[in-house]
């Protein structure tokens, strides 16, 4: 009899163990699966770039700086996939030079009215939002994560088989501020 | 955001729990009135299961074609697919099937057994008066629902609304066919007992109470997908401007019915007096919490 209740408890022991350990790759799968999800927007938004250089430099090709600081930050994004806040700065640099080229944009009306230069300004500001959006997600995902492998009893389990935390996003001191246009 | 979403959780938890509680004793008053308690109850159950469960797996087409809705053109409703889109990334859903409805009342519902083969409607009538936001809101709302389940939940209450129906309209009638007499197994007296009193009394009170219940495990899972919404788009006050344009504007939903009135993102049956707010007995049976009191609660996150 005793050996039965020690044999039904032993099971129990391992059963959870295994429950747990599993919720955790789950959870883990899942952060893996959110950071790919931004990856997928934010490639999406450097391919619309070459499009949008060259429709500008059919109205304003003298603005040559603008436009190279533009591709010279596009081709740097698309190297930093090191970690998120390397693949942030990156993209916030390419923020920032965007902003620069639509910024200028406003003094050609030609430009304006150009019917794929609108659409590629919506097709951006769209891919934008879904940036932010994937953010989020991956923020969610990470707490989940941090949060089940941190409580007791699964941090034991978290422990023994090397579940480490991940790190958010954080935004950029200078992302923080409000963003200045310059003309 | 997070411990109002559990303790929404719990209480419908509970109130499912309540029902089934209340399922049982209506079980044993029938025990106690005609015998053969457990089986009958059981044959309900099961049948009623079957009924709510077939219309729940095809409550997507079903729902749908009742409220006379087609699919959105992407081109031309391209604001709305793209704020699904980005709302179905930032909950990680798969993107449901979009349709709109042409009419002038504003509101939205959602509908399908579960994400993999969910769809949602908006009417003409909300796109046009909603700004981006505010619409973000409501396609935030309505996501909700399909990411917790709420047509399961709500299934699952029906079944049980069902289960109590059957059950004592068949006993009171077979009391009927009896002439009254209450059988107690071997004793064949025709003695009347005193429990037989507070079975009937059950039996009588037992639908309406499950329709109360089931009013208020709707109202439950509104409040739920309220506060979801927001956790869903990190921006409360979209969905309280999209509410509050909802509570200013009194069009009446004509694609909607009684049967699908638990749907939509708001009531879309009259019920509210002159004065403007609902009579008592209609809040009791209520499938949406009033618009006020769903403010209210969003201003407080």
């Amino acid at each position: 009899m005793n050996i039965l209740v020690v044999v039904v408890v032993i099971a129990a022991v391992l059963l959870a163990l295994v429950l747990l350990y599993n919720s955790l790759i789950g959870r883990r799968n899942e952060v893996d699966n959110a950071w790919s999800q931004i990856d997928v927007q934010l490639k999406r938004r450097l391919d619309l770039i070459p499009n949008l250089v060259e429709t500008v430099k059919g109205y304003a090709a003298h603005e040559k700086a603008t436009l190279d600081a533009v591709i010279q930050a596009r081709n740097s994004a698309i190297g930093a996939t090191s970690s998120p806040n390397a693949q942030a700065a990156a993209d916030s640099a390419v923020t920032g030079a965007l902003r620069q080229l639509f910024a200028l944009s406003e003094a050609y009306p030609d430009l304006k009215a150009n019917q794929s230069f609108v659409s590629l300004q919506e097709e951006l500001s769209n891919t934008e939002s879904r940036i932010a959006y994937a953010r989020q997600f991956y923020g969610d995902a990470v707490l989940s994560y941090n949060t089940a492998i941190q409580k007791f009893p699964a941090s034991l389990v978290a422990s023994s088989f090397k579940f480490t935390q991940r790190e958010y996003f954080e935004a950029e001191a200078a992302a923080r501020t409000t963003p200045e246009v310059k003309f | 955001m997070n411990d109002l979403i559990a303790s929404n959780k719990r209480r419908t938890f509970f109130l499912l729990t309540g029902f089934i509680v209340i399922t049982c004793l209506v079980g044993m008053a029938v025990g106690v009135l005609i015998g053969n308690g457990a089986t009958g109850t059981i044959v309900a159950l099961v049948f009623s299961a079957v009924f709510a469960f077939g219309s729940y797996w095809k409550s997507d087409s079903v729902a749908l074609t009742v409220s006379r809705a087609v699919p959105a053109d992407p081109v031309e409703f391209r604001r709305l697919h793209n704020l699904v889109e980005g709302l179905c990334i930032a909950s990680g859903l798969p993107k449901p099937r979009v349709f709109v409805i042409r009419d002038d009342a504003p509101n939205a519902f959602a509908t399908g057994r579960n994400p993999k083969h969910a769809a949602i409607a908006v009417t003409t009538g909300l796109l046009e008066k909603m700004n981006r936001v505010e619409l973000e809101g409501v396609v935030a709302h309505e996501l909700s629902h399909i990411k917790n389940y709420d047509i399961l939940v709500s299934t699952l209450a029906v079944t049980l609304v069902g289960t109590i129906a059957l059950v004592t309209d068949i006993t009171i009638r077979m009391m009927w066919w009896n002439g009254g007499r209450v059988s107690r197994g071997n004793d064949r007296r025709d003695s009347t007992n005193p429990l037989a009193f507070v079975g009937i009394a059950l039996l009588i009170l037992a639908p309406i109470l499950a329709k109360i219940m089931q009013a208020a495990v709707s109202r439950r899972r509104e409040t739920l997908a309220d506060v979801s919404a927001c956790k869903m788009t990190r921006y409360p006050p979209g969905l309280i401007s999209a509410l509050e344009k909802l509570q200013a504007d009194s069009t009446v939903t004509h694609s909607a019915s009684m049967a699908t009135a638990h749907m939509w993102i708001e009531q879309p049956m009259s019920g509210v007096n002159d004065a403007g707010r609902l009579g008592m007995w209609h809040k009791l049976f209520n499938t949406h919490p009033p618009l006020a009191e769903r403010i209210a609660l969003l201003r407080e996150i």
